[in-house]
């Protein structure tokens, strides 16, 4: 080979590995929707996921010029080592140690979710951040002054620029921004999720019996895959102090007085304590609430109700059982997916 | 010389015609799409009173007398029906206005119809439950959810706007944890999203021909004036009393008052 072919050669072979090199460090994974999941209720078709976006919605999450004082952001009470909720606290203390009234609830595949919040008060998931950034317990804070503020603090306008086209920071962009970050935290990579894809993992046998169990007794609301089926019911707590009726604030229909939504059941080793006012510290404590303490009241969901007494029965081994199957759902890799952290990469 | 002389007479006396028509009958302009500004006024009084923020006390039909110190409402979906019967509709997007006691200019709520003779307006009082569940960036403007705490016209907690906003002091009222003797009536509710619920969504008609039907015209700005009294809020199928409810929000109690409100706007007259 000549020279000069040498060099074309060389000057082929440097560019098909620019070329191939390049893309994959810059490559950003936008919204998947994992194999076996349904189709997402968030409308993507307004909001597409981008990287810019994502990271300013990242950055915007963490952000503690979001609160009246800086003090508080949104990671505040939804800690990613958590699941993003705020671990050992039944309900939160926001600004000024102002306590609310529900236990935080996870952030995570929420581009599943139908409505947000315990009472499902909020339709929208880009209007959600709108009742954390306003109420007085939480961050106490307008809009109005949020989005001041953001202007005047360098690098917002750029990211907004970068995310959007120009450097205008209003409203819609901000929870836009936020939405694309909160739609990203997908946990799907649990055991029970590496067992369903047939990805070489088997249950054992505990977990095994346990899943039957949790066939029978808990998959009508807790529905698979993402174990929830985003409706409100009465799981016979019986009113707290302060006696929070739930779902009833929003829909004003007695039907739905002490209904809160059904959470999902995945990643429950980080998101204790349990409940919508974060009442039982131990999932032994919730096994404990449905086989012996379920109260009946008016609206207690039917489903709870089978046998003559409310409850669910089930022996100290099939609790045992149980336990070991709800273990499977937990997903290490989301409470430590570096994307989703305060100091991303 | 005459004949010219004689056209220029002609000409003169032509155009003194023209112009003598024109400010005479004022019909509308051959161009059916030409639009003009057409204002309405929302002029808030309390009674025979005008309604003064803070400084005037009024009383209601319970006995009580009472100040405002906020009052603000949404105006949307406008609509006016000329003297043929044929209805416009101002295009959505540009149909959304917040009368505010505190804003004089709000006052004025300013749209472009067709030029015309309107005898019947009609508006939501509120925002419809379309807009309502719109995505986020269609809410731009007063449905902007960004407003501050106490002029704020949006629920966080229970996505919705609050249609009507009165807030002030009574000495009927109990006294509040921060010390003051308020009342506090937030009344919206669009009808639910997933589950149907409370709908304050009002729509209320007006017939413009007692006090003076709106002319509409390019180069001139017809003024509907109306009087809105905050009495009617009060005073109404059901009377209500600032001691027995001094908070009401979202909660079934908030229909009479909405049913209350719908009576507060009377045509007072046109400015054409």
């Amino acid at each position: 080979m000549s020279r000069q072919q040498w060099m074309i050669l060389s000057a082929m072979v440097l560019f098909l590995l620019a070329c191939s090199k390049a893309p994959q460090l810059a490559a950003f994974i936008g919204f998947r929707q994992p194999a076996g999941f349904p189709a997402p209720a968030y409308k993507f078709e307004n909001n597409q996921v981008t990287s810019a976006g994502f990271e300013l919605g990242r950055k915007l999450f963490y952000e503690p010029r979001l609160s009246r004082n800086n003090t508080i952001s949104c990671g505040f009470c939804h800690l990613q080592t958590s699941a993003f909720t705020h671990h050992g606290h039944d309900v939160s203390h926001g600004i000024d140690d102002r306590l609310g009234s529900r236990n935080s609830p996870p952030i995570m595949n929420l581009a599943w979710s139908t409505t947000f919040m315990w009472d499902g008060g909020v339709f929208d998931l880009d209007l959600q951040p709108v009742a954390p950034i306003t109420n007085p317990v939480e961050m106490d804070e307008s809009l109005d002054n949020v989005l001041q503020r953001l202007r005047n603090t360098a690098p917002y306008p750029a990211l907004f620029q970068k995310a959007f086209g120009s450097a205008d920071i209003t409203t819609a962009r901000m929870m836009k921004a936020l939405s694309q970050f909160m739609v990203m935290l997908v946990s799907d990579q649990s055991k029970y999720d590496s067992v369903k894809r047939q990805q070489g993992v088997q249950f054992t046998t505990e977990e095994q019996q346990g899943y039957a169990l949790y066939q029978q007794h808990c998959s009508n609301c807790h529905r698979e895959p993402l174990f929830t089926d985003y409706s409100f019911r009465n799981n016979g707590l019986g009113a707290g102090p302060n006696n929070d009726e739930g779902r009833y604030a929003v829909t004003l229909d007695p039907v739905d007085k002490y209904r809160f939504k059904v959470p999902s059941l995945r990643n429950l080793a980080y998101t204790a304590p349990y409940m919508h006012d974060g009442r039982f510290y131990t999932l032994a404590a919730v096994l404990r609430h449905y086989t012996s303490e379920v109260q009946d009241m008016p609206t207690l969901d039917p489903l709870l109700k089978q046998h003559g007494q409310p409850g669910i029965t089930l022996t100290s081994t099939e609790q045992t059982q149980l336990l070991a199957f709800l273990q499977t759902l937990n997903d290490p890799s989301f409470i430590s997916d570096k994307r989703f952290s305060e100091e991303a990469p | 010389m005459l004949p010219f002389k004689y056209t220029i007479y002609s000409f003169l006396l032509l155009l003194i015609t023209f112009t003598a028509c024109k400010k005479e009958d004022n019909t509308p302009s051959a161009d059916t799409n030409a639009k003009a500004t057409l204002s309405i006024q929302f002029d808030n009084i309390a009674g025979d009173k005008n309604l003064q923020l803070n400084t005037g006390v009024y009383t209601n039909a319970a006995g009580e007398p009472f100040s405002v110190s906020l009052l603000q409402y949404y105006v949307s979906n406008i609509q006016v029906k000329n003297s043929k019967g044929v209805t416009y509709t101002v295009p959505q997007d540009d149909s959304y206005f917040l009368v505010s006691e505190a804003n004089a200019a709000s006052q004025f709520v300013k749209v472009k119809v067709p030029e015309g003779d309107y005898n019947t307006l009609t508006f939501v009082l509120g925002v419809d439950s379309l807009r309502s569940t719109m995505d986020i960036s269609k809410r731009t403007g007063v449905l902007n959810p960004s407003g501050g705490m106490d002029d704020a016209m949006y629920w966080g907690w229970n996505s919705g706007y609050i249609f009507f906003k009165m807030e002030g002091t009574a000495a009927a009222a109990p006294v509040d944890p921060s010390g003051q003797r308020k009342f506090r009536y937030h009344i919206g509710g669009f009808g639910g999203y997933s589950a149907p619920t409370l709908n304050n969504i009002k729509t209320i008609t007006i017939d413009l021909t007692a006090g003076g039907i709106a002319k509409v015209r390019q180069g001139s700005e017809a003024n509907i004036h109306l009087m809105a009294d905050i009495l009617k809020m009060f005073n109404g199928a059901t009377n209500i009393s600032i001691a027995a409810n001094p908070t009401v929000m979202f909660s079934e109690f908030s229909r009479s008052i909405a049913a209350n409100y719908i009576q507060m706007f009377h045509h007072d007259h046109t400015e054409n």
